[in-house]
């Protein structure tokens, strides 16, 4: 759950991106790493393998400026994709403001873009969570490639509950910036409602 | 939802620095640091300007999730206290009131005895506060009485966050 600090004035809240192993989560990050202005990031953590998996998470602090007084931070978190993770994922969700699901859009990726999002459903509700109720998003990353699936396709299987969605390249980038500013905007009004 | 916000206010959070100032200087540790369980760091004192205190927050949550997830495998409830021991610099790591991480940091001109002993009488008192500044944020919120900032937020709000 998000934190507020009254007494420094700090709004902080936590974002993580999940999806099947080698979808695009970290580079999503390093993107939006490379992206913004020095004063506005912390430093970016991988606790990678050394063949660059995520072994536990991607995480990356923004500092993105102030709404009425208060200073809005935003820390992004990715989980490793990696089936057989699984004990870790379900760590990385403890706290979870919003989700970002990122499908991978190529053809041969279908079966691991459902199971994964099977995954995240399943771990939520074992956090108490109703991924229904969260704030959740959805990004059809790889549109660049050859042998992908139409985002009709990816919509018909991904994304029953029409949340917002996205196509991206978090390669370079197309879609990177949309995804996390929808992400903030249903946190940031979820936590509107929610008082 | 899994665990209720957190939501501090003026008058425990200089209750809560009151606290670890005088701990930082029982225990004569260099630096110490109160994290929420979900990574944000909460308060620090001692010399924190030598460390990035949001990464330290963040790894420092991961670690304790990582080996609460190790105790829940072989049958124990969590590891109420951790312990990193390094050539200079050590981290004692501990749980308070079942969801704020206290991370002290010494050298060798203190000792893990001293630093479990002051920490222990520090926890009982950092449990009183939290346990006081949950019950007020939820009389607050039950009263429906809130100066949250964000009733008024727009789009443009958002918006500009991102120019």
């Amino acid at each position: 759950m998000s934190f507020i600090n009254y007494a420094s004035r700090e709004i902080n809240c936590k974002i993580v991106y999940y999806g099947p192993g080698l979808c695009g989560k970290t580079t999503n990050l390093q993107f939006v790493y490379q992206k913004t202005a020095p004063e506005a990031k912390g430093k970016m953590i991988s606790l990678a393998t050394e063949t660059e998996r995520t072994l536990f998470f991607d995480f990356l602090p923004l500092a993105l400026g102030e709404i009425r007084g208060f200073k809005t931070r935003f820390h992004l978190y990715t989980v490793p994709g990696q089936v057989f993770y699984d004990a870790s994922r379900k760590l990385i969700l403890k706290g979870v403001d919003g989700v970002v699901f990122v499908a991978d859009s190529q053809e041969e990726r279908m079966d691991a873009n459902l199971e994964s999002a099977d995954n995240l459903r399943i771990n939520l509700t074992e956090q108490g969570y109703d991924l229904d109720k969260l704030p959740y998003v959805i990004q059809y990353n790889k549109r660049d490639l050859p042998g992908i699936v139409s985002v009709e396709e990816l919509r018909r299987e991904l994304n029953p509950t029409k949340v917002p969605d996205f196509e991206a390249c978090a390669a370079t980038g197309d879609g990177v910036f949309e995804t996390l500013k929808a992400i903030a905007k249903l946190i940031l009004f979820d936590l509107k409602k929610g008082r | 939802m899994a665990s209720p916000q957190l939501v501090m206010y003026d008058e425990e959070f200089k209750q809560i620095n009151a606290v670890i100032d005088r701990l930082l200087r029982e225990a004569n540790s260099k630096v110490i640091f109160l994290v929420d369980k979900n990574g944000q760091l909460i308060t620090g004192c001692g010399e924190t300007e030598r460390f990035d205190t949001t990464s330290l927050a963040s790894l420092t949550a991961g670690n304790i999730a990582a080996t609460g997830g190790l105790a829940k495998l072989i049958g124990e409830k969590e590891f109420s206290i951790l312990f990193h021991e390094g050539e200079k610099d050590n981290l004692h790591i501990s749980i308070v009131a079942g969801r704020v991480i206290l991370v002290v940091l010494f050298d060798s001109r203190s000792s893990l005895g001293l630093v479990r002993l002051r920490v222990k009488k520090a926890s009982e008192e950092l449990a009183g506060i939290f346990g006081r500044l949950l019950q007020k944020s939820e009389e607050k919120e039950k009263s429906g009485e809130s100066e949250f900032p964000f009733a008024e937020i727009t789009d443009d709000d958002i918006d500009n966050l991102f120019s």
